[in-house]
């Protein structure tokens, strides 16, 4: 019955994978029409102004308002790959609820599973932070990027169902490795968008030196303090999950090992991780280093994070040896 | 830590001083000592720096946590790995480079901490700044008309708004019109010097926790006690105020240590998925009392904290002489080599038979041979136990005053008899069975093969300050991020038939919403004075 199910979730995965392909070169597509386009954005004023009447409170002008809530045009395209992606995203959970029930636990206990629900939570960030702000342009690399460890993970991570070792079975196992998770998502995102703010930066910089560009696709996107400001506040959002990631894991490798730190590897990547990032939140404050620098550290930390969930797992030694992998 | 957005960093402010060439002095250079490492720009690049320093420690093997690794890099790199130690990279965490970038770090925190906590106190007991004249150059600002109305209601409603809206609010009016001027989320301040305080905190713990604590290890088989003193650990690691006297006495008695394997799960038969040990405690004093230990579940006793983090086999061997006088009777801890739990231990016999004799034993909880004849355990559970042993005379080398460790066997003065390379095999004991040793020395029995633990018994007595002020820095972290800092004015000027109110606001720090919250005061302001828009 479990192995039926475990092949239910594997067929699902597979079938989100497909989806995901076709939001993925939609989005691209969408990307690429925007080289031919001039920026229909700027259409949309800068201030507001409102008629006043008599007797009443009207609001007559606003100075630069937040480019948040500026209306921008979602295109057809973009529209599709949004769709697919919520589908694929609904094909990518079946999956991984699937695998937990034939697991009888939390799916996340080996990389395979970890990249399951780790890509599910990216792509579930991805698409909530989508209904608040319009950030569809990240829409290629983020289902690019699940797609990739998607496909790293079924075709080489894969291990079957096997049950928690003695050291796994603690509630601190659903905790400590789902916010890690979350905070992922969110790192994956900032990650996505502060590349693009580099982008952005440089097409900038050609459009005032009015030099040609090949970037002329990113026209249509916000500009890059606008893209600066959205990597920031998902990743200060990451930082506080790592953070919590951390103190989880130190409580819990106090009641699991007999110490709360013990510069396991894992455990100093973590810290790299977080030292990183709190590096980053502090060059947004510090003359010289906003803008292009910030967004580097952004993206090395990310890299970081990359690293530990694939290098650090497979081939350090330390007492996370959780790969399932032989 | 990030700074007020209105700060000046004194350490770029300065060189008017310099370029006029004057002289220092030692503490003008003190003072610009000190700027420079309070500086915003040098603390990233320690915070840059530290992440980087912690890189090595991933890569090369750490004394701290794994000292067999270490152990086995000088012997694959023996030319490297001298080197890689002059450079203590085998002990980065407590590297004297590693130590001095964190603790360059938190100077410049606290350095950077105090000034601003100082500023911020002031802030605190302080008014609301003066309202700016032109309020249509902020970021945030909103106008609007209200004929029939006067300035005076109009900014008395605008002040009952903002103290609503939990606002410190304060007035500055003119001839020519009426202001009132508002700031709100302090918190945001106090959060981050809370988060950077408790940073500091968590150094501080850290570095006394493992002063007062200490770390021991004790292998116990079935039906032995162990008490809690000096002498009964096989390894204790006292920290730099640990007295002995700190030890609380009491025992512990492994009564049944329990394995659980899967069974049904074809792709993961044999894999361990429970330990259990059923132990019986006792405090001096009191009654003895029945307890559970296991992987993620320590047990509390006595001020310390005791793990179970491994376990294995240990045969009951007992070795007569030629007349049957039994001459060693003991549970013999083995140590497990691979997954199936193939353990290797060794029995040491300095005196009672006719010549030293020492045995190195393999055993096989679930015995077959391999092609070659070689025996392997192809299950880690009690199913078809098999000891082997190879047996040596010689010398033990236990009189020369080396401390030996009880785990290995020194065969470079001793003779083997039994096993590959001699002309007889070795000895093969199911349990139960009694071999003979060669040439007449005496007997070899297994009697029983019962499990032993190793238990780990911690005590940090800082653990739980480390684990407040994480969680105090959580809760700054949480308050300096999200809460927003505002400045808001509203000002009303007296126009033919009404007031003109001009609404503006500046946000301290990121603030996503601030137009929304400036929209939003204004409309709670037109409300309040019965306005309604047309």
């Amino acid at each position: 019955m479990n192995d039926t199910l475990s092949q239910f979730s594997v067929l699902s995965l597979y079938s989100a994978m497909a989806i995901y392909a076709i939001a993925f070169i939609l989005f691209t597509f969408d990307l690429a029409r925007g080289a031919g386009r001039e920026a229909n954005a700027a259409a949309a004023s800068d201030s507001i102004v409102q008629a006043t009447g008599d007797g009443s409170i009207a609001t007559l002008t606003r100075v630069k308002p937040d480019a948040a809530t500026q209306p921008r045009g979602r295109g057809r395209l973009a529209r599709i790959a949004m769709a697919m992606t919520w589908l694929g995203f609904l094909f990518q959970l079946a999956a991984t609820v699937l695998r937990g029930v034939a697991a009888s636990r939390v799916p996340w206990a080996n990389m395979y599973e970890f990249a399951m629900t780790g890509t599910l939570i990216i792509t579930l960030v991805f698409l909530i932070v989508n209904l608040k702000w319009d950030l569809a342009f990240v829409g290629a690399f983020s289902t690019g990027l699940v797609l990739l460890l998607l496909g790293l993970a079924a075709t080489r991570y894969y291990v079957e169902v096997v049950p928690l070792p003695p050291a796994l079975q603690s509630y601190w196992l659903v905790i400590h490795v789902f916010v890690a998770t979350l905070g992922t998502g969110f790192f994956a995102l900032g990650f996505a968008l502060s590349l693009t703010q580099l982008l952005q930066t440089r097409r900038e910089y050609r459009a005032v030196e009015s030099k040609p560009t090949r970037l002329g696709w990113l026209k249509r996107l916000p500009d890059s303090a606008q893209l600066e400001n959205y990597a920031y506040r998902l990743i200060i959002i990451g930082f506080i999950f790592w953070t919590f990631t951390l103190i989880a894991g130190a409580v819990w490798a106090e009641k699991a090992w007999g110490r709360y730190w013990g510069w396991d590897t894992k455990e100093v990547w973590t810290f790299i991780i977080w030292t990183l990032y709190a590096g980053y939140i502090h060059a947004r404050s510090t003359r010289g280093w906003r803008g292009t620098r910030s967004a580097v550290l952004a993206m090395v930390g990310f890299g970081a994070v990359m690293f530990n969930f694939t290098i650090v797992n497979i081939y350090f030694k330390g007492l996370h040896v959780y790969s399932g992998l032989k | 830590m990030s700074r007020p957005s209105d700060h000046i960093d004194p350490g770029q402010a300065a060189p008017a001083e310099e370029v006029r060439g004057v002289r220092l002095g030692v503490v003008g250079w003190l003072r610009w000592a000190w700027r420079q490492i309070t500086s915003m720009r040098t603390a990233l690049i320690l915070l840059l720096l530290l992440a980087i320093a912690a890189i090595p420690g991933s890569i090369v093997p750490q004394r701290s946590s794994d000292p067999n690794g270490v152990t086995q890099y000088f012997a694959d790199n023996a030319d490297l790995a001298p080197w890689l130690d002059r450079f203590q990279l085998f002990d980065v965490y407590t590297s004297a480079w590693f130590s001095a970038i964190y603790l360059l770090l938190f100077i410049s925190l606290v350095g950077c901490v105090i000034p601003r906590a100082k500023h911020h106190w002031d802030a605190l007991r302080g008014a609301p700044p003066a309202t700016p004249q032109n309020l249509n150059r902020l970021p945030a600002h909103l106008s609007a008309s209200m004929p029939g109305t006067s300035p005076a209601e109009v900014i008395a409603a605008a002040e009952r708004i903002l103290r609503r809206d939990r606002y410190r609010v304060r007035r500055y009016d003119t001839s020519e019109r009426l202001t009132v001027s508002a700031e709100r989320g302090y918190l945001r301040e106090t959060g981050n010097l809370v988060f950077h305080v408790a940073l500091v905190g968590v150094l501080i713990a850290v570095g006394f926790g493992g002063g007062f604590g200490f770390t021991g290890q004790r292998v116990v088989v079935e039906g032995q006690a162990f008490t809690n003193s000096l002498i009964s650990y096989d390894t204790f690691s006292p920290g730099r105020f640990f007295s002995a006297t700190d030890l609380t006495p009491f025992s512990i008695t492994l009564d049944k240590f329990t394995t659980l394997y899967e069974e049904r799960n074809v792709n993961a038969v044999g894999q361990p998925i429970d330990y259990t040990a059923d132990v019986t405690t006792e405090v001096r004093g009191s009654d003895p009392i029945k307890q559970v230990i296991k992987v993620n579940d320590p047990l509390r006793i006595g001020g310390a904290d005791v793990y179970l983090l491994g376990n294995g086999y240990a045969p009951a061997v007992t070795v007569r002489d030629p007349a049957g006088n039994v001459v060693y009777q003991e549970m013999v801890p083995f140590l497990p080599q691979d997954r199936n739990l193939t353990s290797v231990g060794v029995v040491k016999l300095p005196d009672g038979l006719s010549k030293q004799v020492g045995l190195i034993g393999f055993f096989y909880p679930t015995v077959s041979a391999g092609h070659s004849g070689a025996f392997f355990s192809m299950y880690p559970d009690l199913l078809d136990p098999l000891v082997t042993f190879n047996v040596y005379v010689g010398d033990l080398g236990l009189n020369d005053g080396v401390p030996r460790s009880v785990y290995a066997l020194d065969t470079s003065k001793l003779t083997k008899l039994t096993g590959t390379k001699t002309d007889l095999p070795s000895l093969e004991l199911r349990p139960g069975e009694t071999a003979q040793l060669p040439n007449g020395m005496g007997s070899v029995s297994l009697d029983s093969v019962k499990r032993f633990a190793s238990l780990d018994v911690h005590r940090d007595p800082t653990q739980g300050w480390v684990l407040a002020f994480a969680l105090a820095a959580v809760a700054g972290l949480l308050t300096s991020l999200f809460i927003p800092r505002r400045r808001v004015w509203i000002s009303a000027r007296a126009t033919s038939g009404g007031t003109v109110v001009e609404y503006a606001a500046l946000a301290r720090g990121d603030d996503p919403t601030l137009s929304e919250a400036l929209t939003r005061i204004a409309t709670a302001h037109g409300s309040d004075l019965g306005l309604v828009r047309e």
